[in-house]
């Protein structure tokens, strides 16, 4: 665990001793800038270039048949899009575009990227932080419980449980959910973004698959730190079992899950696609299903980018939190 | 999917595991499948994903109902000793399609499995075998292509690329080379400095046989474990774009397809969806638990 804890700041440590704080804060902003700019490239290529006519794929996802068209109008759609200039010309005036702020125009829909999202995105952001939350809570309480507990069966089950909720697809648990709590039980709607009781279902959905993970590396942390000298002195001195393993070694164990923090915020944008289209809400990840179903590709492009951006700025801040969360880290520089 | 994600994390935390020596390979090797047999809980994980995969390569063997023959008079049958998963509204045998569906899923899988095996040892072995600029290059386009959610870099490459079973393979393949490269080049980089490894350069062996003979042998097992991982993260990532519409097109139906299908049926026929589900959900269970066990039993 200790080498995992001392590679996550991706920094060299060099660095920071030569130029401070302030130097390793510049250097960490600008590699995940760099990384944004060349999650954007990837996106450019993939869907820009990769295609063997985009102009196709846009005017198909407007139900034009690139065949019906004369050589004008075929010429007058290329500029429209851009798509007569050099592709380097392209890309540069996308960027540009971009960093101003324009994400470019559905192709579907001819409205700004940008307005659309700024539309879906509140939904999804209230699911996604119910469900991280849930996520946290339920996987400190699931990992705390695997140690506390001393009666074996309950003990398996309590540290299989977070493989079993990885393994089932998230879909499924939430058709599962339905089909107990809004059809069997009655007790919550089944669909639709209807005040706060419909937001239950779909945030306990996404919760259990990040939530399984997150548990997972808690559990296994947990089981390290237990080991330590440390809390043989903790127990010692006559604290509970519940208060050593909640105070003492659960802090300390919590600190290699940090470094997932971004790879379940990934996850739950993720999720939100399958869980939005599974409870029918409107959001940016039915905004997503319904783009690549209609191949509007500036949408798609706009939603990938700002899901990396979201993971690239969680780990911007876990970087560099965690110094001073972890004061051993910032002395071994 | 988060699936993926949390493969990624077993990959990072398995490249701080533990070095092990490489002696006496082949006897420790019979020592692992001895301790490996005597795990009940391993044999039934074996059992059954024998029996998925038989069963997908050959579903005539486990049912002789057509998955395409309907029958409208037996439509939307609960499970029962005739119909054992049930049937859907067009009185289609369900457990026929699963399996049917099995094979479609399942060649998915093997495919975007085997593209990230292929692309990812190969950038992995590149980058930890020549290091330098090289290797520096390669990482840094393998934290991009991690910065990316594994599903939405799929549902771009699907954007571009068209709808159906191969794209979607291809997609979901793609999104699990960063996760391959970082292993292998972790095992790689572990292997290299090694005392037989230098002996053998020593020794005067060309680097290509050095790489071949001593290198990639003794730095694929936690590849291959990876792989066992992550072809049940694959399994869930095809079955949820294959939910979201982006599979195979009807009468053909995967399994996310078959589970999409059922929704529509989910107050009076339940059996439609969660069955298929429930199938899919217990093989990446026991895929997964296969994977840990090799794991924990190796070390």
């Amino acid at each position: 665990m200790t080498a995992a804890v001392l590679a996550a700041p991706g920094v060299p440590r060099t660095r920071v001793l030569r130029w401070g704080p302030a130097g390793y804060i510049a250097g960490r902003v600008l590699q995940a800038a760099g990384v944004l700019w060349a999650a954007y490239t990837v996106t450019f290529v993939i869907l820009w270039l990769l295609p063997s006519d985009p102009l196709a794929l846009v005017l198909s996802a407007n139900n034009v048949e690139l065949d019906s068209l004369t050589p004008a109008q075929l010429a007058e759609a290329q500029a429209r899009y851009g798509l007569d200039q050099p592709v380097l010309t392209q890309y540069w005036t996308m960027l540009t575009n971009a960093l101003h702020g324009d994400l470019g125009t559905s192709t579907t829909k001819g409205v700004p990227v940008t307005q659309l999202i700024a539309e879906r995105l509140p939904g999804t952001l209230q699911l996604s932080g119910l469900a991280i939350l849930l996520a946290l809570g339920g996987g400190v309480l699931v990992a705390w419980l695997a140690a506390y507990v001393r009666w074996s069966p309950l003990r398996l089950l309590l540290t299989r449980l977070p493989s079993a909720g990885v393994a089932f697809p998230s879909f499924w648990i939430g058709l599962l959910l339905i089909q107990v709590f809004a059809f069997g039980l009655g007790w919550l709607p089944s669909t639709g973004s209807a005040g706060p009781q419909a937001l239950i279902l779909p945030a306990v959905t996404m919760a259990i698959p990040t939530g399984a993970a997150f548990a997972q590396v808690l559990t296994r942390s947990l089981t390290d730190t237990l080991a330590e000298p440390y809390i043989t002195t903790a127990t010692a001195t006559g604290l509970s079992r519940a208060a050593v393993i909640g105070r003492h070694a659960l802090r300390n164990a919590a600190l290699p899950t940090l470094t997932i923090l971004g790879l379940l915020v990934g996850g739950t944008v993720t999720g939100a696609i399958v869980t939005e289209t599974v409870f029918a809400r409107q959001g940016v990840g039915t905004l997503a299903q319904e783009s690549v179903l209609n191949q509007d590709v500036p949408v798609v492009q706009a939603v990938v980018v700002l899901a990396a951006a979201a993971f690239v700025l969680v780990n911007l801040l876990v970087d560099l939190l965690y110094p001073l969360l972890d004061p051993r880290i910032a002395r071994s520089r | 999917m988060t699936t993926l994600t949390q493969s990624r994390v077993t990959a990072a935390a398995r490249a701080a595991a533990p070095a092990r020596t490489a002696t006496g390979r082949s006897a420790r090797r019979r020592a692992t499948a001895r301790a490996l047999l005597r795990r009940p809980g391993f044999l039934i994980a074996l059992a059954f994903t024998g029996f998925v995969i038989l069963s997908a390569l050959v579903p005539a063997w486990f049912t002789s109902a057509d998955p395409y023959a309907t029958a409208p008079a037996d439509k939307l049958l609960p499970p029962s000793a005739a119909h054992l998963f049930g049937t859907d509204e067009l009185g289609r045998d369900l457990f026929s399609r699963v399996l049917h569906g099995g094979a479609l899923t399942i060649q998915a899988t093997a495919l975007a499995i085997g593209i990230a095996l292929v692309g990812g040892l190969g950038l992995g072995v590149l980058s930890g075998f020549v290091g330098g600029w090289v290797d520096a290059l390669v990482m840094r386009a393998v934290d991009v292509l991690l910065a990316i959610p594994g599903l939405l870099l799929a549902l771009a490459i699907v954007t571009a690329v068209g709808f159906g079973t191969v794209p979607v393979a291809v997609a979901v393949g793609v999104g699990i080379i960063p996760g391959f490269a970082r292993t292998t080049r972790a095992e790689v980089l572990r292997v290299k400095t090694l005392p037989y490894v230098e002996a053998a350069r020593t020794g005067g062996a060309p680097w290509g046989r050095v790489l071949l003979r001593h290198v990639l042998p003794n730095s694929w097992g936690p590849v291959a474990v990876l792989a066992v991982l992550d072809f049940g993260a694959a399994i869930i990532a095809v079955a949820a774009l294959s939910f979201l519409g982006f599979g195979a097109e009807p009468p053909a139906a995967e399994w996310g397809t078959l589970i999409s299908a059922g929704r529509n049926y989910l107050v009076t026929s339940p059996w439609l969806s969660l069955l298929p589900g429930l199938f899919v959900g217990l093989l990446v269970l026991a895929l997964n638990h296969l994977a840990r066990t090799v794991e924990e039993v190796g070390r």
